[in-house]
This record gives C-alpha cells, structure tokens and sequence, in this order.
C-alpha cells in the first residue's frame, strides 16, 4: 500500500476531520425560519440537517422536503491533506524544499543543473513534472543527482499526491535540498500546494516586464523571485528595474535575484540564499 | 485554470457527504469562491456539469457565491477590499498590495432531498 495514501484517507479542514460518521449530526424535525441567502444561525456541526426549509417552508411526514447539509469543506482538502503528510516527512528530515515555478523555456532546468555543480557534494534530489517525456530528468541525472520524472500527461500542475509518491522513490537525506521543478505553466501549480518549504518563481528578461502583472498569482505566493538569463539584458531592450518593480507591486515581500545559469552571474547570492534557508530550516 | 481539477474535488467532497440513505439526490452545491482564487466560473461550471453526470448531483443547481478580496496596503498599511488583484489602494491610492483574504474555494452546504 502507498505509505502517503494509506494512512492519510481522512481529510481535513481546519484541523477538523471531516467525511466520516461523527456524533453531531442532527436531525430536526421542528420548522426553522430560513432564508437561502443568509444562513445566519450558528452552530459548528458539519452535517447539520434542516428539514421545514422546503419551498413551503414546512415540513409535512411522508412528503418529501429539500434540506442544507452543512459541507464548509476547502475545494482542494484532499490535496492539502497530503501535502501536510508531504511536509511532516520533509521536516523530519530537515529536508528544504522547493517548488520552481515559471513558465516553459525560462531556464528552470539550466539553472537546476548549474545549481547542482555548484552545491557540490551537498545532499539533493529533483522532481521533475512535465506532461510528457523524461528529457528533464535525463538532464538532471547527467549532473550525477538523484531525479524522478513525474509526468502528468495532460495535467497542467504537480499535486501533492504525485510528490508523495516521488518522495517513496526518492530516499532523501538528512538536510537534504529537494528541488521539485513543476510542469512549466504560470497558472494553475499556483493552486495546488505540494508540501514544499516556498515556492520560487523564475522569469527570463526576455518574457516582458510585465509578466507579474499578467499572472499575478504565481508571483504572489513566490517566496523568491530569479530573475534569469540577465546576460541576455543589453541585447533585448530590458527594463531590469521595471521587473523589480512590477515583481513588488503584486507582492511587495517577495525576495528578487538576477543572475545568469548560463554566465553564472549572480549565482552565488542564490546559493547563498538556498544555504540560508536550508539552515533555517533545521534551526 | 485547473476547473476539471476542482471539479472533481467537489465531486469528491459531494459524494461524501452525500453518501447515506437519506439523502435521495442533491438539488443545489454553494460554493464560497474569493476574488483572487483564480478561478474561471464559467469553465467550473462546464466541468461541474461533465464530472457530477452518475452523481446523488447530477443535474444539481451550482451556486458560487463571490467572498471578497482583501489586501494589506504596504503604503498605508490599512487592509482594504480591492475588486481587482492590480487595483490601487482605495485609501492612498498606493500600488503595492498583498492580498490577504480572496483565495478561498469551499464547498458551503448542499441541499438535499
């Protein structure tokens, strides 16, 4: 049996287990007041039941009558579910994670190679989403690294479930970086968490300034910006302050890094800044 | 975006909770959906209407009820509602926001007979 799967069927919301029998459901049988667009009274059960809220308002034995069950269930629980039972094994073993988002062709995996030279011998793995083939991981094993290749087939995202699974495979270190590159699409991994520590956009100068400002979702749940291929700037009529300053204005918190994966311009402020969180991480 | 995804996410939560004998069909899902959650509605509702087919839903009425989007001004530093995600602040007129509350997607209550 899957480790993840097997013992996270229970889903959640707000702590709360939800989608099992539990003792607080009622069955009303007198006539409450209702209005369908303000359902003011409070209590905190999940399956609360209504009867005498039909058309009537009443309700007539043997008739039958429309009722609310009470669901206050997060859209995507299942994939939060397992994307906590993702971060518990990743904090056990201190292990840093990552999820580099960008869109297709911004140097995700040119950078991830540079990146692996450069850490050296330090403990690392790569996820690897693409809808198809096994090239990026191909690429990344070359470096010598441990990679396991998800594809989604026609699946726009990784899902925390599909990491889990990855992680079985994996074997991680102690202290461990865990570099999970996802499908590259600036829209929908922005929904779906995967147990990482943060997530870091990656946005090539030569995509447009204006690149935060059209998918602002991606940028705002982005710990870290890189601003990639900066050797390319002279030669595409690049404003680099005007990334910095669209990268603020749909988060202001976020951190921005320029550097080149191909020149290694600004590669070591990355490394540091990965060396940093990896120590926080086990603080 | 991924409204199959979260279709079948609701399909998921709806047959839960809608699995015990006396519960016949579902007549309505409500959803609570925030401003900046990145969702398409009328694509939700395309995929709801494919994903609930053989369902306790099938053919049931698909409410979304819009929450709002509130945003920390880094400017004035109030917490302001704002419509859309690149709207200025509405107190200082400053451009720097991060939003807060609005990417919620719940499933509210379903209306069952």
């Amino acid at each position: 049996m899957c480790t993840v799967c097997g013992c996270s069927d229970i889903v959640t919301a707000d702590g709360k287990a939800v989608g099992h029998s539990h003792g607080h459901s009622h069955d009303h049988g007198h006539h409450h007041h209702h209005d369908h667009g303000h359902h003011d009274h409070d209590h905190g059960h999940h399956d609360h039941h209504h009867y005498g809220q039909g058309e009537a308002g009443v309700s007539v034995p043997g008739m039958s009558q429309s009722r609310l069950i009470e669901v206050e269930t997060a859209i995507l629980s299942k994939n939060d579910a397992y994307a906590a039972q993702n971060r518990r094994i990743l904090k056990a073993l201190d292990v840093f994670a990552l999820n580099l988002v960008s869109s297709p062709g911004s140097g995700k995996t040119t950078l991830l190679c540079e990146t692996i030279k450069r850490l050296g011998d330090a403990p690392l793995a790569v996820i690897e989403g693409d809808q198809q083939t096994q090239n990026d991981a191909d690429r990344i094993r070359a470096t010598g690294a441990r990679a396991v290749q998800i594809n989604t087939g026609k699946g726009c995202h990784l899902d925390a479930h599909m990491v889990g699974h990855a992680l079985d495979d994996l074997r991680l270190r102690q202290g461990a970086f865990l570099f999970i590159e996802n499908v590259g699409n600036l829209v929908c991994p922005a929904a779906f968490d995967l147990g990482e520590d943060c997530k870091v956009a990656i946005l090539s100068v030569t995509e447009g300034e204006d690149k935060p400002l059209k998918y602002p979702d991606m940028f705002t749940a982005a710990r870290l910006a890189i601003l990639n291929k900066i050797d390319l700037a002279p030669h595409c009529d690049v404003d680099l302050d005007l990334y910095e300053a669209n990268l603020r204005r749909v988060n202001p918190g976020i951190e921005i890094i320029g550097l080149s994966a191909r020149t290694g311009e600004g590669i070591d402020t990355w490394l540091a800044w990965l060396k940093a969180r990896l120590a926080d991480k086990a603080a | 975006m991924h409204e199959m995804s979260l279709a079948e996410g609701i399909r998921r939560i709806v047959d839960q909770a809608s699995d015990r004998p006396d519960v016949t069909r579902v007549t309505r899902v409500r959803l609570e959906i925030g401003r900046f959650a990145g969702v398409e509605k009328r694509a939700l509702a395309f995929a709801w209407e494919v994903v609930m087919r053989g369902s306790k839903a099938e053919g049931a009425a698909l409410e979304m009820l819009d929450l709002p989007g509130l945003a920390l001004c880094y400017d004035c530093g109030k917490t302001v509602e704002i419509h859309d995600r690149l709207d200025p602040c509405p107190l200082c007129g400053g451009g720097r926001l991060m939003p807060e509350a609005g990417d919620e997607m719940r499933i509210k209550d379903l209306e069952v007979i």
